[in-house]
């Protein structure tokens, strides 16, 4: 455990400095609200009904952001090949990767979410709610996106692969926390859409270890 | 304890190339083996296959004497890519490194102090020389102690001086029963045994 524990304090530093921090990620996702009105109209109905959605939705691409070096540097520079051979099991190894990316780039963001909601005109009802899917939501997107980086690892134009990847596995959990986010602003029950998301969370934490670190081992070989 | 260190009937392949095959040699305890070949000879190859990392088409690797899952956390690896992140301090490497391998923070202290580091620990890992470089690198071998080192041109970018100086390092280590297989151009610079790999 003690291993580990080492190794989430030297990842959480690695993904805040990857690119510049959270900061970058959250930039791109003040510049998507930016522009948000300038694609729709500025009507504030108009803005207001597609405004949670929209954070939900720029939200699952901010993260795609920084996942091209999260394991590509590591299998560039031979970090990887210490990691592989470490006392800990690959699989808790890629989960730390993961969760390090979340912490450093998802958490900020899913801070981000509800004033981006808001400052569109969003009802601030609605902003708990963003809050909540971003949170539960970003931990999905961040193990799902590790899961394209490890398959990417090696390619050529990896940045691409893994958006191409992703963003299929992307589709249920944006269904669904969309799908909370539209119920709770028509009034109808909303919990079903937070339980499916985080049941969604759930199999993206535990299975995609599992698939991140077969990719790992073969990357190395 | 690992007894013996076998290579047995070896085949290693890069891609649609084979390396070599039928390679066939052991390592005991307090051993030193030089790897020689030319380049791209698979002698880097070879060194992963005994970490571990590379599947080999035909023979095996065997560590006598511990369980198969026991292996990699009786081996370090030192290859050309050493792991050591640019932005990140010289300190703060070598003590992950050494807690990573299941060492102390006293004992990346020591290490950091047999190899003259100490007052480059506060460096970021960018601005060290290549030989700087490389002996926090090499630190990490002492920085945890393990019996078997699998080390990659390990000497390239240094200085006679310290190329000596490793040599003593070296031959500590297999004094106290620890077993070295170094792929190298030069001689290594204490007693060892040489095979040719890719003749």
């Amino acid at each position: 455990m003690k291993p580990l524990v080492t190794l989430l304090g030297r990842e959480l530093a690695l993904a805040w400095s990857r690119g510049g921090g959270p900061l970058p990620a959250l930039a791109f996702y003040a510049g998507m609200a930016t522009l948000l009105p300038f694609a729709v109209g500025p009507e504030p109905e108009r803005l207001a009904a597609v405004a949670p959605g929209f954070a939900w939705l720029a939200l699952a691409l901010a993260s795609l952001l920084s996942l091209e070096r999260l394991f590509e540097r590591d299998f560039e520079d031979g970090t990887l090949d210490l990691l592989v051979l470490g006392p800990a099991p690959l699989e808790a190894v890629c989960a730390i990767k993961c969760l390090a990316q979340w912490l450093a780039a998802g958490l900020p963001l899913a801070f981000a979410a509800p004033l981006a909601a808001i400052a569109l005109g969003a009802p601030v009802a609605l902003a708990p709610l963003v809050f909540l899917c971003a949170l539960i939501g970003g931990l999905a997107f961040a193990f799902v996106g590790g899961l394209g980086a490890a398959l990417a690892l090696g390619s050529r134009r990896g940045g691409l692969l893994i958006a191409i990847i992703v963003l299929p596995l992307f589709a249920p959990p944006v269904i669904f926390g969309g799908g909370a986010l539209t119920q709770l602003a028509a009034g109808l029950p909303w919990t079903s859409g937070l339980a499916l998301l985080a049941g969604w969370t759930a199999a993206a934490v535990a299975l995609s270890p599992l698939a991140m670190a077969a990719a790992c081992r073969n990357a190395v070989d | 304890m690992i007894s013996r260190i076998v290579i047995e009937d070896l085949a290693l392949r890069r891609g649609e190339r084979l390396l070599f095959e039928h390679l066939a040699f052991t390592v005991a305890p307090g051993e030193a083996v030089a790897l020689t070949g030319r380049n791209g000879a698979g002698k880097t190859s070879l060194l992963r296959a005994v970490a571990g990392l590379l599947r080999p088409v035909a023979g095996r690797v065997a560590f006598e004497g511990i369980e198969p899952e026991a292996a990699a956390g009786t081996l370090h690896l030192l290859g050309h890519l050493d792991g050591l992140k640019g932005g990140r301090t010289a300190w703060e490497e070598l003590r992950f490194a050494a807690l990573w391998s299941g060492g102390t923070e006293d004992g990346a202290r020591a290490a950091a102090t047999t190899l003259e580091l100490d007052r480059l620990l506060a460096l970021e890992v960018r601005k060290l020389s290549a030989g700087q470089r490389r002996r926090l690198a090499l630190a990490r071998l002492l920085a945890a102690p393990r019996p078997l080192w699998l080390l990659d041109e390990p000497l390239a970018p240094l200085d006679s001086v310290w190329r000596a100086r490793m040599g003593e390092l070296m031959a500590a280590h297999t004094a106290g029963g620890g077993m070295i297989l170094a792929a190298v151009h030069d001689p290594l610079p204490l007693p060892s045994r040489g095979v040719e790999v890719g003749a």
